[in-house]
């Protein structure tokens, strides 16, 4: 079986400098992996390098497969048909994933027309108006009937991730990839998308390459870990293994760094 | 004796809707408060109004027993002296035309404080764990760590009884922020912080007593330790339970 | 940072594009001709010095007008009023405009509102027009209405840009931290906010000396400049219009003044620009 992910020796070069370095993943069927880095570590710039979507000037080298496919040194219009049905991608700030000038179930169904163009459907209105409600539903948005036809600014930050999902939803895509999608949102907001995220995954049968700073969002929302530093990876395996017993002293570092917040507040639990 | 009272304290911007609503709250020299909240909870219009840089729309702040009196330049001044304050984010917070000897020295200069100007910049500096040639360097210069340090310093340099730190790590790396906490705790010796933030675990670290904040009112307040281990309030234990931890493999 | 406010790089970075060292060249040779004609010129410029609608010579390298007086020195004196003037109507615009902007950009929501509707009404004016109107409000054209004329239009727009840049200053945490500081409004526009609008605002006010030094050819054009014996440019050209197919050069020569000053200006603003921006700076 082909993964749906594979990245082997990727290299990111900007101006002469190497941003990342002889990075390898892979994501599977149904599998759950987490990138956590912090800021420079060039874990933004690993899942623009996998969608083909890395800013100008940056050259990458290595592979990346998307569901079998190179990507890299593939012409644009090419990697887009992947980016529409192999994998979908959910950001930081959902505004950027969203036309703020275009009410949410109109975005939904454009994404929905799109997919039924592409696999040569013929999609009623009906049919389409009755996917959008499907998926707003899906995604749990409150009121979708009264959602759908708000604008992005007329909704919480949550209420926009959620569509910001529910839009990934509507490629049916077989991997999720997710960069720092609950960052700015409020805590009880992130729990309640990451359980969202949990689900959805669960029950699609996605795989799911889950990109983070935040050590205890990523143990809860994945089962293997990669532990990026400066463009390079220093370490990999399950997240019981390396939260439990990290090896690098980077990730000792990280981990005592976020087991000291835990203790803080671990009076409660 | 409280620096700061609050009392009955509310506020709306124009007539709009009440950002806060009837909160009253005391803050003790030597006792370290966290005001938790998330977004539209209010946190950020308390930490203006004990900045004094707006006023309640009824009630009453007072500084050392005396009401807060915008007009009255001395009692500001001992005010301002005695009250500084670190921002969320290090990039925004310190002017990128300015050397960093000018932005430290910039309460010293305008609260016309009576020092040695270089030296005490020299001592905020060595405070923060900076070494003194970054007196002569410029923001850009500096990591983001670094510049939350420098602003730090600035707050610090007047010698202040109160330290108001609005989401100061939130912005920060792990690594980065955990040291930031260091930093915070010894400065604590000294003097008393008012740590603002959504995160009640980076609160709960260095403050000895809880406010949580829902929808501009507050929702239960008392020590940080009774709080954390029998949570009252429904919003606070839903706070707690969405609180990411790291799993537990023991 | 992408919403960086540019500044100015320090003299050891400036890097010089080509295009600004010909823009500053050119700024530079009319601004030496310009302060020689206070000293010396080849010859009276209101002198009857040969005949009329010469041909350029030795003697006379730009020819003659239609008077026989010596257009090269003609051209040397325009370029002095046309210096005086930019010099003169961005001061005012610097002036009239930094205050009214910063003010806006300080003041309450419904002060601000008004301001801002005032500088909108202004703009779309055209300068021309409201040169007239200050000419006609005057005791009649002279080099100091067209100044002032000049300078309030342009003011405008200057205004407008500084409530921009001083509102995006303002909004910065700096400032927050400043007032916590104890720094007053004063100081906070002297510290923080004029040190950090001021790169844009020198790129701008070298674009409307540009647009100043064609406002004032207009008005002589017009009539409505400096009166004769004042050799603008504008007259000029004015003057050579009557015999612009007998004597073409009559026209050519004060338009490639011109045309100079202003490509020279505007290199010279792009390079400041470039200078000024660190988003648009190469490395």
């Amino acid at each position: 079986m082909v993964d749906l992910l594979r990245i082997e020796n990727l290299s990111i070069h900007y101006d002469g400098r190497s941003l990342v370095s002889g990075v390898s993943l892979s994501v599977n069927v149904g599998e759950r992996v987490g990138l956590i880095g912090e800021s420079g570590s060039g874990k933004s710039l690993t899942a623009l390098a996998a969608i083909g979507l890395l800013p100008e000037g940056m050259t990458a080298s290595g592979s990346v497969r998307l569901a079998g496919q190179e990507v890299i040194g593939t012409a644009d219009r090419d990697v887009v048909i992947l980016r529409g049905t192999a994998v979908a991608t959910i950001f930081q700030e959902p505004l950027t994933a969203l036309d703020p000038l275009m009410r949410i179930g109109d975005q939904i169904a454009e994404v929905l027309r799109r997919r039924a163009r592409r696999d040569g459907r013929s999609a009623s209105r009906a049919d389409i108006a009755a996917d959008v409600m499907r998926l707003m539903a899906r995604v749990a948005l409150p009121e979708p009937a009264r959602l759908a036809r708000a604008y992005p600014h007329e909704m919480s930050g949550g209420q926009r991730q959620r569509a910001a999902i529910a839009m990934a939803l509507a490629c049916r895509p077989s991997l999720l990839i997710a960069d720092e999608p609950t960052t700015a949102l409020d805590v009880t907001t992130q729990a309640e998308v990451l359980q969202l995220l949990e689900t959805l995954v669960r029950e699609e049968g996605m795989g799911l390459l889950f990109i983070s700073h935040d050590l205890p969002v990523v143990g809860t929302a994945v089962d293997r870990v990669l532990v990026l530093r400066a463009g390079e990876l220093v370490e990999e395996g399950a997240v019981a293994e390396v939260f439990d017993r990290p090896r690098h002293p980077y990730t000792i570092d990280l981990v005592k760094a976020a087991r000291a917040f835990d203790r803080a507040i671990g009076a409660a639990l | 004796m409280s620096l700061i009272d609050l009392t009955a304290v509310s506020f709306s911007y124009g007539r709009g809707r009440r950002v806060l609503d009837g909160i009253d709250l005391r803050i003790e020299a030597g006792r370290n408060l966290g005001i938790v909240g998330e977004s539209g909870s209010g946190k950020t219009t308390i930490l203006r109004l004990l900045l004094g840089l707006a006023l309640p729309t009824t009630g009453r702040i007072a500084f050392n027993g005396a009401p807060l009196d915008p007009g009255n330049r001395s009692f500001m001044r001992d005010f301002r002296r005695a009250v500084q304050a670190v921002f969320q984010d290090p990039y925004s917070s310190l002017d990128p035309r300015q050397k960093i000897a000018d932005i430290i020295a910039e309460p010293l200069r305008s609260l016309n404080v009576e020092t040695d100007i270089s030296a005490a910049v020299a001592g905020a500096l060595a405070s923060v764990d900076l070494p003194p040639d970054a007196a002569q360097r410029y923001p850009h210069e500096f990591s983001g760590g670094q510049r939350q340090r420098i602003a730090i310093a600035r707050a610090i340099v007047s010698r202040p009884e109160l330290l108001l730190a609005d989401e100061v790590v939130s912005a920060l790396d792990l690594t980065t922020r955990i040291r930031i906490v260091e930093l915070l705790k010894t400065l604590s010796e000294k003097m008393t912080l008012v740590l603002v933030s959504h995160d009640i675990g980076f609160v709960a670290l260095l403050c000895h007593d809880l406010i949580i904040l829902e929808k501009g009112r507050v929702v239960e307040q008392g020590p940080a330790g009774s709080i954390l281990s029998s949570p009252q309030h429904p919003y606070t234990q839903r706070l707690l339970a969405s609180t990411p931890r790291l799993p537990d493999f023991a | 940072m992408t919403d960086a406010i540019p500044t100015l790089a320090r003299a050891s970075s400036l890097r010089l594009t080509p295009a600004f060292l010909v823009g500053a060249a050119l700024v530079g040779l009319h601004v030496v001709v310009g302060l020689m004609t206070l000293l010396w010129t080849p010859y009276d410029p209101t002198a009857m010095t040969g005949g009329r609608l010469a041909l350029p010579s030795l003697a006379h390298w730009a020819g003659t007008d239609r008077l026989g007086r010596d257009l090269f020195t003609e051209i040397m004196i325009g370029a002095r009023i046309a210096l005086a003037v930019g010099t003169g109507a961005v001061a005012i615009a610097a002036v009239i405009g930094v205050t009214i902007g910063l003010l806006a950009a300080f003041a309450s929501r419904t002060v601000d509102d008004v301001l801002a509707a005032t500088l909108d009404i202004l703009i779309a004016f055209p300068t021309l027009l409201l040169a007239m109107l200050i000419v006609a409000a005057s005791d009649g054209a002279s080099l100091g209405t067209a100044i002032l004329a000049i300078g309030v239009a342009a003011s405008a727009i200057v205004a407008r840009l500084t409530r921009i840049l001083a509102r995006r200053v303002l909004a910065m945490d700096y400032i927050t931290a400043a007032r916590v500081s104890g720094t007053g409004w004063l100081g906070i526009i002297r510290i923080h906010v004029l040190p950090n609008i001021w790169p844009t605002l020198i790129v701008n006010f070298a674009l409307q000396f540009g647009l100043a030094v064609i406002a004032e050819a207009s008005l002589s054009y017009l009539g409505l400049g400096a009166p004769p014996p004042n050799a603008s440019w504008g007259r000029l050209l004015q003057e050579a219009q009557a015999t612009v197919y007998t004597a073409p050069f009559g026209a050519i020569a004060p338009g490639l003044a011109l045309v100079s000053l202003v490509i020279g200006l505007n290199l010279f603003a792009d390079g400041l620009r470039d200078v000024a921006d660190p988003t648009r700076r190469r490395r």
